[in-house]
């Protein structure tokens, strides 16, 4: 019988205590600026001041939450951190539901009809692609102040819908569903709606969770768009109301860093929780959209 | 399209409306928009406009303070694009190859993928804040009186990290998912003839990646260009001044806050052409050379 502790010990491979030591140091890097958001979240404003963040866990989380949450700051008052949370999941929510229900429906209507324009109709959507809503941004104010949606959900949302990122990656998908299929559906008298609510969609529901994924995290991180388009304190998302709390540090007497660290962690929390969650459909969603 | 498509005729134009009735009215109107503004002069009070042909145009071209933006977005591009590709390629070949931890260390190193720009901005200020920061300390440490929002270098310096830090994550995904498709059998034809990893990484791997790495070249170029406008944004804390800003954070600035429309308008349009000819450098250039798969 073999004696277990005499087996000899293989020797430490110094390579991979190096590439531990690497992807350690990187995960560090990441992770340590978060850390301090955690550590100032729990003490006073005026410890934070004093000593900076300390490797010390204080007990004002719950006065700091109290205050990010249900006290407003802001000239109108009406910007308090629920009301900027339920902004911020409206547009997460609603950009991500409306972006894959007229995606999918465009993508749809491209992969299985015979259609005369449908070339055109392609490019006309696929031109989206070419330019971000960064260099068309003022005009695309103009034409919002127009139409009269300035501080509406519609206004928010809509906009950002304009291009067809969502529809690529259908289209893409839908033309690796087998031809077989829709023939065996048309064969068995099933018509164009039944066909898509029958099979496609239950065949879809993987590609619909990663992309309703990255398309919630896409939008609860809008910037530009809702800063120029919401103007009313009551209509902010968190994201958008971060500028304003970092403008909140000059000039007052002691910066209240622990509502606006508070406030920023509540920001990051939902997106990065759905990511880590749902983390190999996002991959997968990610990988495959842009390629 | 599918040969055996449906042929039904209203469906598909119902399907199609509500897609191209969103990109008519907020796409193609306000790009046209822009176009046709560039071309005018606005009054800055709202009386109207004077057609000025490509004055605009020109104005751009001999603006020293421009181009001087214009020189900055370059330098910022290079910088963030290179860092955050070696940085994100390094741990994604290292991620790779251990076994254990592996699944702890993807989770720990793609977080950041959904921490919004602004954000991100938001805690370097906190990092480089000037009494406290943690940034800001280790820098005097070695010497370095950093001063976020006063100094343009150190202002520059701490926009790139934070550019860096937020756009890792992306590109290791990328890269570590470009690593997973490697078949099996390369790999290990690849132990086979080759004994050092060094050597294997660049004869073998490193090649393997290119289309994976083309690729994320031109998204981190587009995403220097404007997914940073948050990050800038933050931490120049909505006043510009003297401090380092992109193409696209002027074209904000002039527009929205300087009230010049057609300048706006103007550099708008630049930009459009510029993303345009990286989008056709994409597909002919890259597209055509660099085909394994």
């Amino acid at each position: 019988m073999t004696d277990i502790t005499h087996i000899p010990a293989r020797p430490i491979k110094w390579s991979t205590v190096l590439d531990h030591a690497i992807l350690i140091t990187g995960a560090l890097f990441m992770l340590i600026p978060m850390l301090m958001v955690l550590q100032t979240v729990t003490t006073t404003d005026v410890q934070t001041i004093q000593n900076g963040p300390e490797f010390v866990i204080g007990d004002q989380f719950g006065a700091n939450f109290h205050k990010a949450m249900y006290e407003s700051s802001g000239f109108s008052g009406e910007n308090s951190g629920t009301s900027m949370l339920i902004n911020s999941m409206i547009l997460g929510l609603g950009f991500a539901l409306g972006k894959i229900v007229i995606g999918m429906m465009a993508a749809y209507a491209l992969v299985y009809f015979r259609l005369r324009f449908a070339t055109f109709a392609f490019w006309l959507i696929f031109t989206t692609l070419l330019l971000p809503l960064e260099v068309r941004i003022l005009p695309s104010y103009e034409v919002a102040q127009k139409l009269g949606l300035l501080n509406t959900y519609t206004g928010l949302i809509v906009p950002l819908i304009a291009s067809a990122t969502a529809t690529f990656f259908f289209r893409q998908y839908f033309r690796s569903i087998p031809e077989e299929l829709v023939e065996a559906a048309r064969i068995d008298g099933a018509g164009p709606i039944k066909f898509f609510i029958d099979i496609l969609m239950p065949l879809s529901q993987t590609m619909i969770a990663a992309m309703f994924i990255i398309m919630f995290v896409y939008g609860w991180n809008q910037y530009l768009w809702p800063t120029m388009i919401t103007t009313e304190e009551g209509m902010y998302t968190l994201v958008r109301g971060i500028k304003q709390i970092t403008q909140s540090f000059e000039g007052t007497n002691i910066p209240e860093y622990g509502r606006a660290n508070m406030l920023a962690l509540i920001a990051i929390l939902p997106p990065v929780a759905v990511v880590i969650f749902f983390q190999s459909w996002f991959v997968k969603g990610l990988t495959e959209t842009d390629k | 399209m599918k040969r055996a498509g449906f042929t039904t005729r209203w469906l598909p134009i119902l399907l199609l409306v509500p897609q191209l009735l969103i990109i008519a009215v907020f796409f193609y109107w306000p790009a046209a928009q822009a176009v046709q503004s560039s071309l005018y002069l606005q009054d800055p009070f709202g009386f109207g406009s004077t057609y000025v042909g490509m004055d605009n145009y020109t104005d751009l071209a001999s603006s020293s303070e421009y181009l001087k933006v214009g020189k900055f977005t370059l330098v910022f591009t290079i910088l963030v694009t290179f860092f955050s590709l070696s940085l994100a390629l390094l741990l994604a070949v290292k991620a790779d190859g251990v076994i254990r931890g592996a699944k702890t260390y993807r989770t720990l190193l793609m977080w950041v993928y959904a921490v919004a720009p602004p954000v991100a901005g938001f805690i370097g200020v906190l990092m480089f804040n000037q009494s406290w920061g943690p940034l800001t300390e280790l820098a005097r440490s070695i010497g370095w009186d950093f001063k976020l929002g006063v100094n343009f270098n150190d202002t520059a310096t701490a926009m790139v990290l934070v550019s860096v830090w937020k756009q890792v994550p992306v590109n290791f995904i990328f890269f570590l998912s470009g690593l997973q498709a490697i078949p099996k059998s390369v790999r290990e034809a690849g132990l086979i003839d080759n004994g050092s990893a060094t050597r294997r990484f660049w004869d073998i791997t490193f090649p393997l990646l290119a289309p994976t790495g083309f690729f994320l070249l031109i998204i981190n170029i587009t995403y220097s260009l404007f997914d940073t406008f948050g990050i800038i944004d933050t931490m120049v804390k909505g006043e510009p001044g003297n401090n380092p800003m992109t193409l696209v954070y002027k074209v904000y600035v002039d527009g929205f806050r300087g009230n010049d429309l057609g300048g706006s308008s103007a550099q708008s349009v630049v930009l459009m052409v510029l993303v345009l000819a990286l989008t056709v450098f994409q597909f002919r250039l890259v597209e055509r050379r660099i085909h394994y798969t």
